[in-house]
């Protein structure tokens, strides 16, 4: 036998279940006093820099009924394409800006909704532009392993048409799933998990 | 949002995650999966900074007793019901290396297995002393610890008389967007963890095992409560020495 490589591995997903706004958002369903605020309730404030836009949309399971349980995570650059993150290697992000955010799903229409800026472009790793984006994350009940998406913007023919992710996707016929058209200051974005139109996830 | 570190920021992609070893998206006998369940493979790409940051979180956002599922939600002077335990353990990365300044959030059942929420219409009380939710952050040796209640086993609507075993929900920050995990742990010697559609989801018996804590009696406090360990592990980030481009650690 050859020495072990010693590698852990990774901790297995469970399903967040149907009572995650317990855990994630516990003002949102009445437990109040343990902590002053669910987090992620807010990207912006009025000095953030960047255009105004909301995002909302629902997400669809397999018969067209919007999931009215589920919970969606964003992480998103500011307006000038920086994270703001400790591991953001390329300058410092608006101060101003969370860059992430966590909404529910209404619980009785399936909304959900993000109050945030339209995010700067980010670089692949070769150097390329990546077109704006948002990622998505989304856990539910019957959702065994958190699943990854991306937004891409209506309003940026451009830069989607060179995007190398969008690029990447071998049927282009799948890629409108990951665009959400513009309305005024609105984008949205149907995340739907099966079906003709099932969204493109990623395995980043 | 960030409490600033001694510690050289994480940086660079991560390894590839290891699917097989999680749940797949359609586990038939956990029903709820069958029409939520993607049915298109994922597509894959390397890591940008998009994945490779992430929101990070500091002490602010964690309260007094945020780590007290016993006292958090507790009328003054009283506390919750049910067997006193103290769950620890710590956060690694798949290099063993303990990840510090974690955000853990923690949510579960009272000990009669009944969640606070209106959704939750099982039979079993209300306990008027237990909200069931909490926070921590992970030290720099990557521990962290909270004091709870070891909540109840209970039925669920899936199969005419499925129970889920006793368990608690963690959701995990790490340093980057791809290392976002939510999981639960379960119980040492829990005899519904072999019938749970949930468990059952994992192909590799080893898998479920590392979901399993196990009773600590060095870490139980005589007289007042047990102990329980739970080690989390997260994707690492790969070592980038070789590789053309230094953009790791």
């Amino acid at each position: 036998m050859p020495q072990p490589l010693d590698r852990l591995k990774e901790t297995p997903s469970q399903t967040a279940g149907p009572y995650v706004h317990i855990g994630l958002m516990p003002n949102l369903v009445g437990i109040h006093g343990t902590h002053t605020e669910d987090l992620g309730g807010r990207l912006i404030n009025d000095r953030t820099k960047g255009e105004r836009i909301t995002i909302e949309g629902h997400v669809f399971d397999g018969t067209g009924e919007p999931l009215r349980d589920c919970v969606i995570e964003i992480w998103q650059a500011d307006a000038e394409g920086l994270y703001p993150s400790p591991s953001e290697t390329r300058g410092a992000a608006d101060s101003n800006f969370a860059g992430w955010g966590r909404a529910a799903a209404d619980p009785q229409t399936g909304l959900y909704r993000f109050e945030t800026v339209k995010p700067g472009q980010v670089p692949f790793p070769d150097g390329r532009m990546q077109a704006p984006h948002i990622s998505f994350w989304i856990v539910a009940r019957g959702i065994n392993l958190g699943l990854n998406t991306r937004l891409y913007f209506g309003d940026e023919t451009e830069a989607n048409a060179n995007d190398p992710i969008l690029g990447r996707i071998e049927h282009k016929t799948r890629v409108p799933t990951l665009i959400a058209p513009r309305h005024g200051d609105t984008f949205t974005f149907d995340i739907h998990l099966q079906g003709t139109d099932e969204t493109v996830f990623f395995d980043i | 949002m960030s409490d600033p570190s001694n510690r050289a920021p994480e940086t660079g992609p991560f390894y590839p995650r290891d699917r097989l070893w999680h749940p797949p998206a359609l586990t038939p006998n956990y029903r709820t999966t069958v029409l939520r369940s993607p049915q298109r493979a994922p597509i894959s790409f390397s890591n940008t900074m998009s994945e490779m940051t992430g929101p990070v979180f500091g002490h602010s956002v964690i309260g007094e007793l945020d780590n007290d599922l016993i006292h958090n939600f507790a009328k003054p002077g009283e506390s919750a019901h049910g067997p006193r335990i103290i769950v620890h353990g710590r956060v690694l990365d798949e290099r063993g290396q303990p990840v510090p300044g974690v955000l853990l959030e923690f949510w579960q059942a009272n000990a009669a297995g009944r969640y606070r929420h209106k959704k939750d219409g099982y039979l079993a009380p209300l306990d008027p002393n237990f909200g069931g939710c909490g926070r921590a952050l992970t030290a720099d040796d990557g521990s962290y610890a909270f004091r709870t209640i070891k909540p109840g086993a209970y039925p669920w609507p899936n199969g005419v008389n499925d129970w889920r075993p006793a368990h608690i929900h963690f959701s995990i920050f790490g340093s980057g967007f791809a290392q976002r995990l939510i999981t639960q742990m379960y119980f040492e010697g829990d005899p519904l963890i072999k019938l749970d559609p949930m468990t059952r989801g994992l192909s590799d018996p080893r898998a479920v095992e590392q979901l399993i804590a196990p009773l600590d009696m060095a870490r139980t406090i005589p007289m007042d409560a047990t102990a329980y360990k739970f080690d989390i592990v997260l994707r690492g980030r790969r070592s980038t020495m070789f590789e053309n481009r230094l953009e790791g650690n």
